[in-house]
């Protein structure tokens, strides 16, 4: 080969690169397949898993059913070792597969249109912010609600920061959803979006109303968030209670947690906004032969067209994750997706109740939850989660990790959670509760 | 709709007797069939939300069985083109082979099913793994610190440029305008522009690289950085690095390099020592995760010890006793590009990929860059070379010659897929017209580069002989040529159910 090439030898294809940057890299000798195996199982057993333990954790991330036939799907070479489709006479299969995971979305929002998945929730909500600027020709601020994940949060400030734009937080009241007063005192005449979330970050179940309504006040766009997607075969959709945006996280319907990623963010808007809905889109259309086929759409919009003037910078969407939502909601359905929601919300109530009847243990909110509550204990949180981990329990979120008071822990089921779990949880607190 | 469509396409040709045509799952769906099955609820069934929070039904939702479910998805699959099939030159998406044990042991229960806000003392595996990728990463580029945070490379481009401008804002002046070079990815000047950057470009010289004086004449002191691709998307290197590197740092601006084709030189040279303070790399090129129909991608971060302190937050970190931790108290830091530690099962298929190679991991770019040349000996003369400098991953041809028999890029791009082989980059590099982007990476033989050649030459002379074919290419794909401009014109974006 070298030859065809017209070079005495390897070493001169790199003419170009100055010798005294050139360095090989220490990195240990090459390892076989046993070897990593080996390796990587090592590390893997050194964590806590889902599968193994008694698991309560959510915080935007949920243990649910994943079915065998979604991850198995993804091992074939079809989808996992092609690219975005931009060649559709070759790509019908990812692109048809997107125009489903497209409808999916719009059905579960209550909305017009879909874009082909976005990398996780919190840069979601960043793009959904930054479409309701372009929308609102002009206006600086954004209003959002403390109910919002704090990690969401704190990726809106990162993002919106260097582009001039004000982020105005509304706080929770003692019920735990979002002051609807706070919210729409907070809305003036520069504001662009109201961005709630539901179930919030605490688990209450907030009123889409509230904000759509705040929002539609001053002219600006209702941004609906949802990071436990599951949610959405049971609450009200966003889009039927006037939010003109849903996003967020939809890592519940088919993707495992992954350790917080791959996971599987989804924005979906009106029809009369779709021109400024950034991301990939797939849309329907015919072939040369009169055929139905599909392919990419508006890509006017994209980088790779208007570069610094594009409607995002992103460039690749969750394929692999949408394709997983796909598989997994069409099997499940419309009935299998609420029973999933049914069976959430009723075991969060069991165990809600359970550990509210620890003594010592309170509810610190009186709001509605879906699949996920606060509680608050007569210790310090974080040590106590720690040594329940260390038995094989992972019974919540300490909010002290987001500034958040000592004692209140995050506690999440899911239809993964059997009685015997919960009640090994609940009689875990009673127990220290005895011992003390 | 669907029985139209089936009806229409008729048998398919005897070679391939599948359906080339697949109903939408929506339209397989059936009343009363059912494809899942839960645990039986084993607590009391309540419903303690009131009823203006609640929802009906999702009408439109599914009805289906496993089997058609199965049937669905693997017959949809089978209208894809994938790397498993053949030759898949998508210059700068380096396509190439995914090693399946990268696949098993993402999935291992440690990794996948675990959460990244569960207690440090049950997460030492995972913070230990991506803290072995930072390092395998640090080692790689020469620089100080990385972080593994962003989602993708585009993501990694605007927390690199978040970086910059948060030093140059400290002392005191984040300055105005990033410099990029007219051959650059559109994620670059987009990212530049979320950062709240203008952007000036700069035009390249009649070698396709950037000429120093047009660099020094652009490089003034409110510059916060030139993004510069390394190797450029025409896969020339740029030979005056290092002089870049001094005329940038005099006016006291940051060097950032796209690392999209860090492949071309992985385990050869060291970015770092070429003067570069910040690079995104692209788990998913040069470190071969899948790229899944479109994603997930990944784009850690390396940076100079004078950006480090302004890394995302958490950092991962080692303590004394060998433990691992999230560090969260990093007051200068640009904080978060999204939720959670980044896309963690990318960084375990990365690191296995990284440890399969360890210290030879200089082959890969080696293997690359001679695979990308044997193409190049193969094709000039057939096609068109703009620059005709020396290149090193990939080569940039254009249809300039069969332009003058009405053949465009696209034509050749789609006459490809009748001879098997995926079809070349078409839309980038701006700076050649009619470009056709070819980057064949390190894991195709001698033999499949051959039937590459072999075909591109067959198409030239078609293109010469017999136009017509090749502009009506292709022929045997699962759909014909699919009317885009039709698609952007009446949107159909979603399947709607019957009212």
């Amino acid at each position: 080969m070298l030859a065809a090439i017209g070079v005495g030898s390897v070493d001169d294809l790199f003419a170009a690169i100055p010798a005294s940057v050139r360095e090989r890299p220490s990195l240990g000798p090459p390892l076989s397949e046993i070897e990593i195996r080996r390796l990587f199982g090592s590390l893997a057993r050194k964590n806590a898993n889902a599968r193994e333990t008694a698991f309560f954790l959510g915080g935007g991330l949920y243990h649910h059913y994943t079915s065998a036939i979604a991850d198995q799907m993804l091992y074939r070479s079809e989808w996992l070792t092609a690219y975005t489709p931009y060649q559709p006479e070759v790509s019908q299969g990812t692109l048809q597969s997107i125009f489903e995971f497209q409808t999916h979305i719009c059905l579960l929002t209550g909305l017009d249109v879909a874009n082909a998945s976005l990398y996780e929730g919190a840069s979601a909500l960043v793009e959904a912010l930054l479409m309701a600027e372009r929308l609102s020709r002009g206006r600086t601020r954004a209003v959002l609600s403390q109910g919002l994940h704090p990690e969401y949060r704190e990726t809106v400030r990162t993002y919106l920061r260097n582009l001039a734009l004000e982020v105005v937080e509304v706080p929770i009241g003692k019920d735990g959803a979002t002051d609807p007063r706070g919210l729409a005192a907070a809305v003036d005449d520069a504001t662009f979006a109201v961005a709630l979330q539901s179930p919030n970050f605490f688990g209450v179940v907030e009123d889409w109303g509230a904000a759509s309504g705040a929002a539609r006040a001053r002219g600006a766009v209702g941004v609906g968030v949802i990071a436990e997607a599951a949610s959405l075969a049971l609450l009200a959709p966003p889009g039927e209670r006037g939010m003109d945006i849903a996003c967020g996280e939809a890592q519940s319907l088919g993707v495992p947690m992954h350790d917080g990623g791959p996971i599987l963010g989804f924005l979906a808007c009106r029809t009369e906004h779709q021109r400024q809905i950034p991301g990939r889109l797939v849309g329907q259309t015919l072939d040369a032969e009169g055929r139905r086929a599909f392919c990419l759409t508006l890509s006017t919009r994209e980088q790779h067209i208007r570069r610094e003037k594009a409607t995002s910078n992103i460039c690749t969407n969750q394929g692999l994750m949408a394709l997983a939502a796909n598989v997994h909601m069409s099997l499940l359905g419309k009935h299998g997706l609420r029973e999933v929601a049914v069976q959430s919300h009723a075991k969060a109530e069991y165990l809600k109740a359970g550990i509210a009847g620890v003594p010592g243990y309170r509810l610190p909110f009186s709001g509605p939850t879906f699949n996920e509550f606060v509680v608050e204990g007569p210790e310090p949180a974080a040590p106590l989660l720690s040594e329940l981990a260390r038995s094989g329990i992972l019974a919540g979120i300490a909010l002290s990790r987001y500034g958040g008071p000592p004692n209140q822990f995050l506690v999440a089921a899911t239809e993964m959670n059997t009685r015997e779990e919960m009640d090994r949880l609940i009689s875990a607190l009673a127990q220290r509760r005895g011992r003390r | 709709m669907s029985l139209e469509v089936e009806e229409k396409t008729g048998p398919a040709d005897s070679l391939h007797p599948e359906p080339r045509q697949e109903p939408l799952v929506f339209e397989r769906s059936g009343q009363g069939k059912r494809g899942y099955s839960l645990a039986p609820l084993d607590v009391p069934e309540v419903l303690a939300l009131p009823p203006a929070l609640l929802r009906d039904e999702v009408a439109g939702e599914t009805e289906i069985t496993e089997v058609e479910v199965a049937r669905h998805f693997t017959r949809l699959s089978r209208l894809n083109f994938s790397i498993d099939q053949g030759l898949y030159p998508l210059g700068s998406c380096t396509m190439k082979h995914n090693p399946r044990i990268n696949e098993e042991v993402a999935r291992l229960p440690g990794f996948a099913a675990a959460h990244p806000l569960a207690p440090e003392e049950v997460s030492q595996g995972t913070l230990e793994l991506a803290w072995r990728l930072e390092q395998a990463l640090i080692e790689l580029t020469g620089l100080a610190r990385v972080t593994l945070q962003p989602s993708a490379g585009a993501q990694g481009e605007l927390a690199g440029i978040l970086m910059v401008r948060a030093a140059l804002a400290r002392e005191g002046n984040p300055r105005s305008t990033v410099l990029i070079p007219d051959s650059a990815h559109g994620t670059n000047p987009a990212s530049a522009h979320f950062g709240g950057y203008k952007v000036r470009e700069l035009k390249s010289n009649a070698r396709g690289t950037l000429d120093t004086h047009v660099l020094e004449e652009a490089m003034t002191e409110d510059v916060a950085a030139l993004m510069l691709t390394v190797p450029n998307t025409l896969g020339i290197f740029e030979d005056q690095i290092l002089e870049i590197a001094r005329i940038v740092h005099r006016k006291g601006g940051y060097l950032y390099c796209d690392g999209a084709n860090f492949n071309s030189f992985v385990g050869i040279a060291k970015p770092g020592r070429m003067g570069i303070d910040v690079m995104h790399m692209n788990l998913h090129k040069t470190f071969s995760t899948p790229h899944g129909g479109g994603g997930p991608g990944s784009g850690p971060v390396a940076v100079c010890e004078k950006l480090a302190p302004y890394l995302p937050r958490p950092t991962v970190e080692r303590r004394s006793d060998g433990t691992f931790f999230l560090e969260f108290e990093r007051p200068q830091s640009i904080g978060r590009l999204r939720a959670f530690l980044g896309n963690y099962g990318m960084f375990v298929r990365a690191l296995a990929y990284i440890t399969s190679y360890g210290n030879r991991i200089g082959e890969v770019a080696e293997n690359a860059v001679v695979n990308a040349n044997y193409i190049r000996a193969g094709l000039a003369g057939t096609y068109h070379l703009k620059y005709d400098a020396p290149t090193l991953h990939e080569v940039v041809f254009s249809d300039k010659k069969q332009v003058e028999r009405g053949v465009h890029n696209m034509d050749i791009g789609k006459r490809l897929m009748d001879f098997g082989f995926h079809p070349p980059t078409i839309s980038f590099p701006l700076i050649v017209h009619g470009a056709l982007m070819i980057e064949p990476t390190e894991t195709e033989g001698k033999a499949g580069l051959d039937a590459f050649i072999r075909a591109m030459r067959e198409i030239a002379r078609e293109a010469e002989e017999d136009p017509q074919i090749v502009l009506n290419a292709p022929h045997t794909t699962p759909v014909r040529r699919v009317d885009e401009v039709g698609a952007a014109r009446n949107l159909i974006l979603r399947w709607k159910p019957k009212p």
